[in-house]
């Protein structure tokens, strides 16, 4: 079972959390009219084999949005984050 | 010169006591193809016998990693069906069943084709009235398809729960009777028996290290048996689409996440059909060998390690409970999980790259062992033709930027929830 560490509520099991996704991505600015940014931001993955940073939800818990660091090959755990503190790229 | 499988030379084999040759060629690997193709799986061994049986490419090689055979093309749950209602969906998935129909005798190898009917469940009137209409575009299409009410259903599978207390009410179902189960690795070995007779080199422990180019062009690949020139190359890898992808510096909109199967202990023979259930992503088949094979959604997050979370093993038994109370003191023996290649909208890329004579297959979602034969067929006239078959079109890989998202289930776009 992977469990993830919560900053506010200690760690818990995953199915407590809703997944968010790469947190990795730089959002364009919002008044970018490039198309291809958009698209890159959106729906393309680097998908890495190891490190990931990603958003998950404590939906069960604190309702805090997170940024987890996981390795993908190995589903090793590292520090989760709040991510409004500006953990995100 | 490979054998001819038959009755005869089964007879002949037994009589004689002489041994069977090797059903492909263990080929070295030369220094220039007509066409390289990254990946031994389904996909990429039918690609290389298209490509030489229907266009006459016979310099191509197939590069494995490990051995063909040993990735998702073995880790499936082995359905083939063509119940799909976007259209361009039911005309290729259609395409792949009727290749499916006639692959034994194509390939001289028996991959067991078992046309059993596959049953998708309704448990309300409003599911039951979304079955009727995709029914209506298989039948419009061609494609049989027939709505059953409860009652039919009870008779057909009457070891359902249709009690007063079920969890799930079944109202009704779409039934297409040839929809079924082929046995996965015989894909694999007669695809490749297949192209090494058409003169297929077929090379295993061969992993692709990076790419040749000339500017935008692909001219070969590096790998750890050396550098292989190519007129054309084509990727193949399902959950290692991203980083095969990457070594060409391409980002794809693919991620990779871990579907779980699982198979429990032997019975008699007892479901005759595949079987859906409407009220989660859960699907059942009984194997020849007697297990009940069960089929799940994906873990939910993007993951490469091939060994699932528990609380999906939790839920699929849930769910095989909730449908077929009798099973529940059966044991699973056993379950895997294969690196799933998932897009956005659920649909797979199939086509041209941004870069000259590179072309890519990937992004199947839960649906690459089904498309084996017609995946294969086109992405093989893709390449020969340098032009996207007809059947693929929808399945660009920049459909997104032109807002044609395929989404055939309305998930929306994301891919781990697909």
């Amino acid at each position: 079972m992977l469990r993830i560490p919560c900053p506010h509520c200690g760690e818990r099991d995953y199915t407590e959390f809703r997944y968010g996704g790469d947190a990795s991505k730089t959002r364009p600015a919002h008044a970018d009219r490039d198309l291809r940014a958009w698209h890159d931001h959106v729906f393309v993955f680097s998908n890495p084999r190891g490190p990931h940073r990603e958003y998950w939800q404590h939906v069960l818990g604190c309702r805090q949005w997170l940024i987890l660091e996981r390795d993908t090959a190995t589903n090793a755990v590292g520090t989760a984050r709040l991510a409004r503190d500006g953990a995100g790229a | 010169m490979t054998e001819r499988y038959s009755a005869l030379a089964l007879a002949r084999h037994a009589l004689t006591g002489a041994p069977w040759p090797r059903a492909w060629r263990r080929a070295d690997p030369r220094a220039h193809y007509d066409v390289v193709i990254i990946g031994g799986g389904g996909h990429g061994l039918a690609t290389a016998y298209y490509l030489a049986k229907n266009h006459h490419v016979n310099r191509v090689a197939v590069l494995e990693r490990a051995v063909i055979g040993s990735g998702n093309v073995g880790r499936n749950t082995t359905l083939v069906r063509s119940n799909y209602q976007l259209d361009g969906n039911t005309q290729f998935f259609e395409h792949s069943l009727r290749l499916w129909e006639g692959l034994s005798h194509e390939l001289n190898f028996n991959v067991m084709l078992s046309q059993r009917g596959q049953v998708v469940l309704a448990h309300g009137p409003s599911q039951l009235d979304v079955l009727a209409r995709k029914g209506n575009v298989m039948r419009l299409n061609g494609i049989d398809a027939e709505l059953l009410d409860r009652g039919e259903v009870e008779r057909l599978l009457p070891y359902l729960d249709f009690s007063a207390q079920s969890r799930f009410p079944i109202y009704g179902g779409l039934l297409q009777r040839r929809a079924g189960t082929v046995r996965h690795d015989a894909v694999a070995w007669g695809y490749a028996r297949a192209a090494d007779e058409l003169g297929v080199d077929i090379i295993e422990n061969c992993e692709v290290t990076g790419f040749l180019r000339d500017h935008d062009r692909v001219i070969g690949v590096e790998t750890t048996r050396g550098r292989i020139g190519a007129d054309r190359t084509a990727i193949s890898v399902a959950g290692h689409t991203s980083q095969v992808a990457a070594l060409a510096g391409l980002r794809v909109p693919v991620e990779s996440h871990l579907l779980q199967a699982f198979v429990t202990e032997p019975i008699k023979p007892f479901v005759d059909h595949v079987i859906s259930f409407g009220a989660e992503l859960f699907y059942l088949s009984q194997s020849d060998k007697g297990g009940l094979v069960f089929g799940g959604h994906i873990d939910g997050f993007n993951s490469y390690t091939q060994r699932g979370q528990f609380p999906q093993v939790q839920t699929v038994a849930e769910c095989a409970v909730a449908l077929i109370p009798s099973i529940s003191r059966l044991r699973l023996l056993r379950h895997w999980a294969g690196i799933q290649d998932m897009t956005p909208d659920g649909s797979p890329f199939i086509g041209r790259t941004p870069l000259r004579d590179l072309y890519l297959n990937g992004g199947w979602c839960y649906q690459g062992f089904k498309a084996t034969p017609a995946a294969g067929w086109c992405f093989a006239h893709t390449i020969a033709h340098g032009e996207v078959h007809p059947l693929i079109e929808h399945f660009s890989l920049e459909r997104f930027l032109d807002g044609n998202g395929y989404d055939e289930y309305g998930l929306g776009l994301w891919t781990y929830r697909q």
